[in-house]
């Protein structure tokens, strides 16, 4: 199993390889297009901002290279909002593999209900769909921490309430997104980075 | 629903826990990643290691700590402790620290929140602040570790390091820290709906009524605790347990 972790200006790929060597897995990462391109699974990870990531993309062909890869792709946070169309995130143009948007929480002030943005911490996940999820009960916890979100449609396969009911995962034929971070999300998380590489 | 979050602080010395109590179920409780693992299989939502070394040539030995926690432990965690410059904040990110957090050193030079919001982003810079209630009836900031007073006032302080770009506000009240006789309800409630941030209580917290009321009046977003959990007066399991019966949101 040749396991690619995408490089790029993202914060958080240091922690997803100690995830995925945490189940018994190795990652290579890289920026090498032809690496990539021959890999068996590609995971697209991501902290950051959403145009300074696309730039640094788009600089590198990468941006060209991520959706027309054929191979399991997992983008994680920033990786799943960057598959989407478009974020309002500094106004953003993203790769288009998603039809979803990528809208800024908008929190309800007038009701009381403290919400806060950026959402920070466990939340639930449900309306689960595909094998990604496999063995992992409706309503298990995840770890967020995004101030963005995308919206619900047709790609949704999981889904979190934080102001309103978004998509905290998205899937189209062979490229899965998660707003959540599977590499923090104890076992909960490490389950569905196993069903990745098992797909 | 958004969780409460119920986090262990360790208290790091030479890449030592300084409270290492005998737990049945871990070899080496002064290990920072052996205790860490067993409070994240507990359910701890978040750690947090705060480094109380605090010189200089020990800076290594944290980083490399760092990176050990990241590698055994599957929650996200915090490091703080002497971070005084967006190089320090550089290499403990580097290593695998989910946040930071900064105390005097941010008060001494504002700046310093900024400089790392923008650099790493305000999701992880965690400010924190040691706060007490004087005699005039107002919370004031404290600084190295409680032991210098200033005449800045707590809830402007948080305000100002929110617009400078703190995350997160870690919110240690000193009249409550190690009595056990329960948070500080008011000038946490008061942050709470002062600041578009997530709170962390801290100080205080003795038994598991008072991590309801924490949640349940002050509307903190998370509590944290270090001698209680150490010392096995609570156990994370049953904290949980009985704060979900009370009807308070939390990860089980």
């Amino acid at each position: 199993m040749k396991l690619v972790i995408v490089k790029y200006n993202a914060g958080n790929i240091q922690s997803v390889l100690y995830a995925l060597e945490r189940i018994g897995m190795e990652a290579l990462v890289t920026d090498d297009q032809q690496l990539i391109r021959a890999a068996d699974k590609v995971i697209f990870p991501g902290v950051g901002e959403a145009s300074t990531a696309m730039q640094y993309l788009r600089e590198r062909g990468l941006d060209q290279l991520i959706k027309t890869l054929e191979q399991p792709v997992l983008g994680i946070c920033l990786g799943m909002q960057l598959m989407c169309t478009h974020s309002e995130e500094n106004n953003t143009e993203c790769l288009g593999i998603f039809e979803e948007k990528v809208k800024r929480f908008q929190p309800d002030l007038e009701n009381q209900t403290h919400l806060k943005v950026p959402q920070m911490g466990w939340n639930n996940i449900h309306s689960l769909k595909t094998p990604l999820f496999k063995n992992i009960p409706e309503n298990s916890y995840c770890y967020f921490v995004h101030g963005y979100y995308a919206s619900l449609g047709e790609h949704s396969i999981a889904t979190t309430d934080y102001v309103l009911p978004y998509s905290s995962a998205l899937h189209k034929n062979n490229f899965y997104g998660v707003q959540f971070h599977p590499e923090k999300s104890a076992t909960v998380g490490e389950t569905i980075l196993k069903n990745f590489i098992d797909l | 629903m958004l969780a409460k979050r119920i986090i262990p602080c360790l208290d790091i010395r030479d890449g030592r826990t300084v409270k290492g109590v005998n737990f049945e179920n871990i070899r080496d409780a002064g290990d920072p990643v052996e205790l860490g693992a067993f409070y994240a299989s507990q359910g701890a939502d978040e750690l947090v290691f705060l480094d109380i070394t605090a010189t200089n040539e020990k800076r290594k030995t944290l980083s490399e700590l760092v990176n050990r926690i990241s590698h055994h432990i599957n929650i996200p965690f915090t490091v703080g402790g002497g971070i005084s410059s967006v190089e320090d904040v550089n290499i403990l990110l580097q290593n695998g620290a989910d946040k930071i957090s900064v105390n005097t050193s941010a008060y001494k030079r504002p700046d310093l929140i900024k400089e790392l919001a923008k650099e790493f982003g305000s999701q992880c810079v965690v400010l924190a602040i040691d706060t007490k209630l004087e005699a005039d009836g107002d919370w004031y900031v404290y600084l190295n570790g409680g032991r210098v007073k200033t005449n800045t006032k707590c809830r402007d302080w948080a305000k100002q390091a929110v617009d400078l770009g703190a995350g997160e506000i870690l919110l240690t009240s000193m009249n409550h820290d190690g009595t056990k006789q329960g948070f500080a309800l008011e000038i946490t409630g008061q942050l709470v709906k002062d600041l578009p941030v997530p709170i962390i209580a801290s100080g205080g917290g003795g038994k598991m009524e008072h991590f309801e009321d924490v949640f349940g009046i002050a509307q903190a977003d998370a509590a944290l605790a270090a001698s209680i959990f150490h010392f096995k007066e609570i156990g994370i399991p049953e904290l949980k347990q009985f704060l979900k019966e009370k009807r308070i949101e939390i990860r089980i």
